[in-house]
């Protein structure tokens, strides 16, 4: 089921009157069968999009398409979608079973139909033998994995998720974002999931949308919209440690940063902001960056290395083999990998 | 003007501070001296109100002809004739009417005390949920509305019980007379002379009713106001029905609130007393009937007033206390089994 939407934009008017535009003209097409994660800080209209394509809020503007048909103005029972929130929304007073079951009891099917689809949905998210345990004895991980199974079990054309993975410790975030990859991928259901984890975001996405202030900013393969940002704002929201930024020139096709060289950039003169990633830098024995007594951190297989060039502090990452104690290296960073951006608008240069 | 007053309060607080330090006040009490010193004020008021009535009962029940008199120096002594450990419980469960009706009278205190808890509880809570829902659902005129449902909680019990009188008016004179006429029913005697027992008990009953739900009301608003809205949110995506969300998720929701509205209206019906004198006044009968709406409570005032022996009455309120707390037990018992959480 391809998820549509056109023109979409959410304006929120509070009691005096004043407009928040929490989404703000959004076109986006979510491809049938992927898993795609929203992703952007808080307050950029992420979970405002993913209750206006589950039904919750009525947009202001735009329209909403699941496949051919037009769902902007069907209620949100009547949309075929399965809903995960944030903290469960589990039903307190009943068991496992019966809130697995509560969808069902509103649809016309037969009581065993409705069993036999329990124990499915169970088995599938993996919590079969905690089917008579009220919500509040399950640990945060089992709750989430009931959430899935309730919002499953009615077989939704969609699978919504907001913030899946935020009430979980880490180590419990780790194993459900697999699980939700896994179960994801065993239904073929096409699935949405709101974050503000970048690293969640790029580790279970097939997709992921980048969100800003409202508008979509750039969405792509994970990888693609990590190495080839459209601009300072995805720069800086993907990737830990963060990129660096930093005011550069280039003269000639060369880069400088306070008068030092940095690399060779194909551009047209003038003043850039220049994004470059800590991993991005590489040890070279000849030719680079010189470097006098860096502050050096090694945690294990990686080494983070911080210098200065001119009063602006720099983070490198580099490979902890390549890197021998001393007090004077060179660092090197290749021209594909030295990012540009407009000053004024901070998109990128290519 | 606002921060003139904030730094009057502020220079107020200061001025006493300064006496405290000044005076050297600061005393110091061992921890547990300090806690008996706090929890003196609550604990005099209740010796005197509460736990020295309770053992006052005690011992009065187990006194023989009791009587208060003035000896020769004019002074009130307690005067009793001797002792006896069930005798008053004994004279008091064997009164005329007070378990079943008698010859002369067709209502007993005790079956008027259960009709009233027995129907009245039910039928005000389960309107007060759907009031509480109602009100819970809609926007406009919310708070209106609430102060409305809110009024007889603030109101006087004889005054509403005199609105009640007026309303139930027998003939054509009478508001309710009025409402059931448009629906071509003849007028009939609801408190006044030709009144039948069930008549008069449904105007009692009515008015219990209408004077608990305010309170009822208010607590189960303040508990649906506490529900998440995200397992509406829920569902509705799932298409659940107005009714089973209300059955479902909303009444369990608040079972707990539910629960103890329970367990106190049902301790408040046994204590009917106001509304019966608001109602029908001190004879609690309708001219000329052969019957009375006196309630337990309502016998234990007579026993008081009538100058008969007190040990009776202090004997009709263990009685009261014994059945209060038996059924208390038992709904503790349900509710550690139903109440959810």
């Amino acid at each position: 089921m391809e998820i549509r939407l056109e023109h979409l934009s959410k304006i929120f008017v509070d009691k005096t009157g004043r407009e928040t535009r929490a989404v703000d003209n959004m076109d986006l097409v979510i491809p049938s069968g992927k898993l795609v994660g929203l992703l952007g800080p808080s307050g950029c209209g992420k979970t405002t999009t993913l209750f206006m394509i589950a039904g919750l809020h009525k947009p202001t503007h735009g329209k909403i398409f699941f496949g051919d048909d037009d769902v902007t103005k069907l209620s949100s029972d009547k949309r075929g979608i399965g809903l995960v929130f944030q903290n469960y929304a589990l039903y307190p007073h009943m068991t496992v079973r019966q809130n697995i079951m509560f969808p069902l009891e509103n649809l016309k099917i037969e009581y065993n139909e409705a069993v036999a689809r329990v124990n499915e949905m169970a088995k599938l998210v993996g919590i079969e033998d905690q089917l008579d345990k009220k919500p509040a004895q399950l640990s945060g991980g089992q709750q989430q994995r009931v959430a899935i199974a309730r919002a499953l079990v009615k077989k939704p054309r969609v699978l919504l998720l907001d913030e899946p993975l935020s009430n979980l410790d880490a180590r419990l975030r780790l194993q459900t974002r697999e699980e939700i990859k896994r179960i994801q991928k065993e239904t073929g259901i096409t699935t949405i999931f709101v974050t503000h984890d970048q690293e969640e975001a790029m580790s279970i996405s097939d997709e992921i949308v980048v969100m800003n202030f409202g508008v979509e900013q750039q969405k792509d393969v994970p990888q693609k919209v990590y190495t080839n940002p459209h601009n300072l704002f995805v720069a800086k929201f993907l990737g830990n440690p963060p990129i660096n930024v930093l005011r550069g020139e280039i003269k000639s096709n060369q880069l400088f940063i306070q008068g030092v060289l940095i690399g060779e950039k194909v551009a047209k003169d003038g003043l850039y902001d220049v994004g470059l990633r800590p991993e991005d830098f590489k040890i070279d024995e000849k030719v680079g960056i010189s470097v006098e007594k860096p502050e050096v951190e090694i945690t294990g297989r990686d080494t983070l290395i911080r210098f200065m060039i001119g009063d602006i502090q720099i983070r490198a990452l580099v490979d902890s083999e390549t890197y021998s104690t001393a007090n004077h290296i060179r660092l090197t960073v290749r021209s594909s990998k030295i990012h540009l951006f407009d000053i004024e608008s901070g998109d990128v240069i290519r | 003007m606002k921060t003139t007053l904030k730094s009057w309060v502020w220079s107020v607080r200061n001025f006493f501070s300064g006496i405290k330090s000044k005076l050297h006040l600061k005393v110091n009490l061992p921890t547990g001296l300090k806690a008996w010193v706090y929890l003196a004020p609550a604990l005099i008021l209740l010796a005197i109100f509460t736990f020295y009535p309770i053992l006052n009962a005690f011992r009065l029940v187990i006194y023989q002809g009791y009587q208060l008199i003035r000896d020769t120096d004019g002074r009130l002594v307690e005067s009793i004739t001797g002792y006896t450990v069930f005798g008053n419980f004994i004279r008091v469960l064997s009164a005329d009417n007070f378990i079943l009706p008698s010859s002369h009278t067709n209502s007993s205190v005790l079956l008027n005390t259960l009709a009233i808890v027995f129907i009245s509880v039910p039928i005000s809570i389960i309107s007060s949920l759907f009031v509480a829902a109602t009100l819970n659902s809609i926007k406009p005129l919310k708070s209106f509305f609430q102060t409305i449902y809110f009024l007889p909680y603030i109101t006087n019990t004889l005054a509403i019980g005199l609105v009640f009188a007026y309303m139930f008016k027998s003939g054509e004179s009478g508001i309710v007379n009025q409402f059931f006429m448009i629906f071509g029913i003849d007028p009939v005697s609801w408190i006044e002379r030709g009144a039948t027992y069930w008549r008069a008990m449904t105007v009692l009953i009515a008015f219990g009713v209408w004077d608990g739900m305010a309170f009822k009301i208010m607590v189960f608003m303040s508990g649906m106001q506490g529900i998440d809205q995200q397992y509406y949110q829920a569902a509705a995506i799932d298409a659940t029905p107005k009714r089973r969300i209300f059955t479902r998720i909303t009444v369990p929701m608040i079972s707990p609130m539910i629960f103890y509205i329970v367990v106190t209206s049902i301790i408040g019906a046994f204590k009917t007393y106001s509304s019966v004198v608001a109602i029908f006044g001190d004879s609690a009968t309708p001219d000329g009937a052969n019957f009375n709406l006196k309630t337990i409570v309502f016998h234990i005032y007579d026993y008081i007033y009538s100058g008969e022996n007190i040990s009776l009455a202090a004997a009709g309120s263990l009685f009261l206390f014994a059945i209060i707390l038996m059924l208390t037990l038992l709904q503790m018992y349900i509710g550690k089994k139903r109440v959810h959480y």
